[in-house]
């Protein structure tokens, strides 16, 4: 049996020469997700916004009354929900922001969510309850903290241990690498107003992991190469690193795609939005860790001595001193 | 590096076996084969997101605690001077500020006022609870001390939980858990529940009962327009009672907390057959109800529950027998909600429901299976994939990823944590990270091969150059997962927990059990090349 191989042996692609147009499209997307978070602004979800969600399925009908429902919360005076299809096609989710003035009180988000449920179960027969997220103002505040927290402590905290492992020029290019894969999952989540909620959050996280593998993968390499291969000049030693990774960048961004895939098309609604994102992720994270981390590298002026400064300085000394140079 | 002396071997498979056999328990919950009971049988717990039932976050106000506190101070007070011998006569009593002042009618009184005081001003425990100040010479003004404030509101929230279990246990929910979490907050997570409304409904209710006379002196005019003579308080009718909208003014001081209670009954008034609700005080609190109701015969009291007037009946004749019965408009439902709230003891804070997540039963069991799909279709794509790409090693790294997959199973339930949706998600995640694992190796055995060194070189080198890489990117995604725990909550903590376990895990299977797997055959077949 002949095995698979995703990659041919020894590819010399030449990934750097498109360093620059490649780096200039990478900044005009960062530069685009921004915009697009600025404008058009987030989907928050109940999560950070504050409000309730209400899930149900309608189960003698084929199809949730999508519109109808829309009119009839709108009716009850909680402002303009968002009514959508949630998984099959008589379940729904039914989203409420409240108001700033209304949310100020702890418990209207509680208030409003038994005020639609009831009206709701009076008027349909087949309304079942799935659940409810009722989250007041005070407590999405809180998230929306915690949030950010965690996302600049995870960068700082993963930048600076790859400042001690490599150095510093790999900490500021895994750092900017990892600024790209964030801005782009939020233009992203701006561009299509999928919901944002903790979930994202966490695969947000899961996609700075991903995307950092890489990065590490490639960086390893590269550490590798500058050592074994002095004399050569650093862009071709970096187009090296990352064709001798390649196969290997392949492979696992396929594996993990054909793992997500399924989860995607066949997992539970719920989880849609953050399979999205990590999804997401994955493409962005392969890309930014070639095209970003490693040309980082060429303007930041990595070179052999990074890793064997202190040993030539000495050999040096010693050579002088023996009076060999 | 391929070195696997037999006690190493036996150590490293012990390791895999008994972690794997933790989650035994936990799959075969699942199916109808019984565990047997004499073992020990550490269980994944479901979250709520998969099991259904409901989180319930509830925060107190502590101004409560703190206008309390006055008050009892207040009454305190007013009943040493007037207890004092000389009685020591004061006025221009204000609770104003926080903080509780008053002027002595004979200034020459002050050590001696003070002097009795004084005991009060350290509580039970050992912090300061009030500083005294005397201004004027003849104006005492009691403080309470931060660290008073702040053992009086722990001393609240300790009681408010013992509460919350006592009404939830009423209710008859199994396992519910209920947690204090930081000054102010309680957790409630109830697995299963059918109707959060219910226990919602139960959660929020003060329970603060009160039996206050009612000043006969103030104008009705003035208490509509919400004033009230001095020592006398504002009270609205309840919306339930027959005079909602409007309000009464009572005495302040002087009434009956309905805290010590030993029971409380729904039933129906035998003359009426309206819904009430019967109590019964214990001896101190019998004690007090009849000297109030002795000394006030022919005057009405006011009945109020939670700052709200239930009713406002005229006192016949003196209540000696420890009993007394509440009616204000109840159904059965509320009546017997109040009567549970009673028997459990009033909540010394009130409690507001700031989060909740609910998630039904049917939900919940409808994610598992079609995230346990998705899981079973990615992984028989993703073995499919590696035994595609790499043959013998392809089919080690799929064994050593069942092997992951059980061993992190295992440590959950060993560890009692809790399997959430999101940690659905990190199970496939983790897949990922330990397939990287193996890609990784393999790919360099391949190159090394390519390089032109021997079978045996190869497979050491590939996997010492790989394990750099694996380790730097298993640390960094440890430090991202560990953040995720401590700054998540609930659902999300179960995302982190399945990505930190799994992360020792996808060393232990992906590297460490596919080097010994490799390493043995390789002393056995002796291969001279390897198809890779």
């Amino acid at each position: 049996m002949r095995l698979l191989k995703l990659v041919p042996d020894n590819t010399n692609i030449k990934f750097l020469k498109w360093r620059i147009p490649f780096f200039v499209v990478s900044i005009l997307l960062i530069a685009a997700s921004w915009a697009l978070v600025a404008t058009k602004g987030l989907n928050y979800g109940v999560d950070f916004a504050g409000g309730l969600e209400v899930r149900a399925t309608f189960t003698q009908s084929a199809e949730a009354p999508v519109a109808e429902l829309r009119n009839k919360v709108e009716s009850l005076g909680y402002g303009s929900p968002v009514v959508q299809r949630f998984g099959e096609d008589n379940q729904v989710s039914i989203r409420v922001r409240l108001p700033d003035e209304v949310s100020a009180d702890k418990e209207a988000a509680q208030d409003a969510a038994n005020d639609i449920v009831r009206s709701l179960q009076a008027d349909y027969d087949d309304f079942r309850l799935d659940g409810n997220d009722n989250v007041s103002g005070k407590v999405s505040g809180e998230f929306r903290q915690t949030a950010l927290y965690a996302l600049l402590a995870a960068m700082a905290a993963i930048a600076v241990y790859i400042w001690i492992r490599f150095e510093w020029q790999f900490g500021v290019g895994a750092l900017f690498a990892l600024f790209h894969d964030v801005s782009l999952t939020l233009g992203m989540f701006a561009l299509f107003q999928l919901e944002f909620s903790l979930q994202i959050i966490a695969a947000i996280l899961a996609i700075i992991g991903y995307s950092l593998n890489d990065t590490i993968v490639v960086y390893d390499r590269i550490r590798e190469n500058l050592k074994k291969y002095r004399k050569m000049p650093l862009p071709e030693l970096l187009d090296l690193s990352v064709n001798e990774t390649l196969a290997r960048t392949v492979m696992t961004s396929l594996t993990l795609f054909v793992a997500l895939l399924p989860l995607l098309m066949f997992g539970p609604a719920s989880l849609f939005g953050m399979v999205a994102g990590i999804t997401l992720g994955l493409f962005v994270g392969t890309y930014s860790s070639v095209y970003m981390a490693a040309p980082i590298l060429v303007w930041l002026g990595v070179d052999s001595d990074s890793f064997v400064p202190r040993e030539t300085a000495a050999d040096e000394q010693e050579k002088k001193a023996r009076g060999v140079v | 590096m391929l070195e696997f002396p037999t006690w190493r071997k036996a150590w490293l498979w012990s390791i895999a076996i008994i972690a794997m056999l933790a989650a035994l328990p936990s799959l075969l919950s699942a199916t109808s084969i019984r565990w047997p009971e004499a073992l020990p049988d550490p269980m994944v717990n479901l979250g709520l997101d998969l099991a259904g039932g409901s989180h319930i976050l509830l925060e107190a106000d502590p101004r409560e605690v703190r206008v309390q506190r006055l008050e009892n101070m207040e009454e305190n007070v007013r009943s040493l001077m007037r207890n004092a011998e000389p009685r020591i006569r004061i006025g221009d009593v204000s609770t104003r500020d926080g903080r509780l002042s008053f002027i002595l009618d004979d200034p020459s009184q002050i050590d001696r006022a003070r002097e009795i005081m004084l005991p009060s001003m350290n509580g039970t425990g050992l912090v300061r609870e009030w500083d005294l100040s005397v201004e004027d010479g003849n104006r005492v003004i009691l403080t309470p001390t931060a660290e008073g404030i702040d053992q009086a509101v722990g001393d609240a929230m300790e009681s408010a939980v013992e509460v919350v279990r006592k009404r939830i246990d009423e209710l008859g929910t199994r396992e519910p858990t209920i947690i204090r979490q930081g000054d102010t907050r309680i957790v409630v997570q109830v697995p299963g529940l059918q109707d959060p409304e219910a226990l919602k409904a139960l959660l929020g209710e003060t329970a603060q009962l009160e039996f206050k006379l009612v000043d006969q002196n103030a104008l009705p005019s003035d208490v509509a327009e919400g004033r009230a003579p001095p020592g006398s308080e504002v009270v609205p009718y309840a919306a339930t009672s027959d005079f909602a909208g409007s309000a009464i003014a009572v005495r302040r001081l002087g009434g009956i907390r309905g805290d010590n209670l030993t029971g409380a009954q729904q039933s129906f008034d035998p003359q009426t057959n309206e819904p009430v609700v019967n109590i019964q005080f214990d001896t101190d609190g019998g004690r007090r109800f009849a000297k109030l109701t002795t000394e006030n015969v022919g005057r009405p009291f006011a009945i109020i529950l939670d700052g709200q007037v239930l009713s406002a009946p005229n006192i016949n004749e003196p209540i000696r027998g420890g009993t007394a019965q509440i009616s204000g408009g109840f159904s059965v439902d509320t009546a017997n909600r109040l009567a549970i709230s009673l028997r459990s003891g009033a909540l010394p804070v009130d409690l507001a429901v700031i989060e909740e997540r609910t998630v039904g039963p049917d939900l919940g069991a409808d994610s598992i299976r079609s995230g346990m799909l998705a899981m079973a279709i990615g992984s028989v794509l993703v073995i499919a994939l590696m035994i595609a790409s790499y043959g013998r090693f392809g089919i080690y790294a799929t064994v050593a990823l069942g092997i992951n997959v059980l061993m992190i199973l295992g440590i959950m339930a060993g560890l009692g944590t809790t399997l959430t949706l999101p940690g659905i998600a990190g199970f496939v995640l983790t897949i990922g990270a330990a397939v990287d694992a193996n890609v990784l190796i393999n790919e360099r055995i391949r190159e090394e091969r390519a390089r032109g060194r021997r079978v045996v070189a190869a497979v050491e080198t590939g996997y010492k150059e790989a394990s750099r890489a694996i380790y730097d990117a298993n640390v960094t995604n440890f430090i991202a997962g560990v953040l995720l725990f401590l700054f998540g909550s609930g659902p999300i903590r179960g995302f982190a927990v399945v990505l930190i376990i799994g992360l020792f895990t996808s060393v232990f299977t992906a590297v460490t059990l596919t080097r010994m797997w490799v390493a043995g055959w390789l002393r056995k077949a002796r291969p001279s090349d390897l198809h890779l």
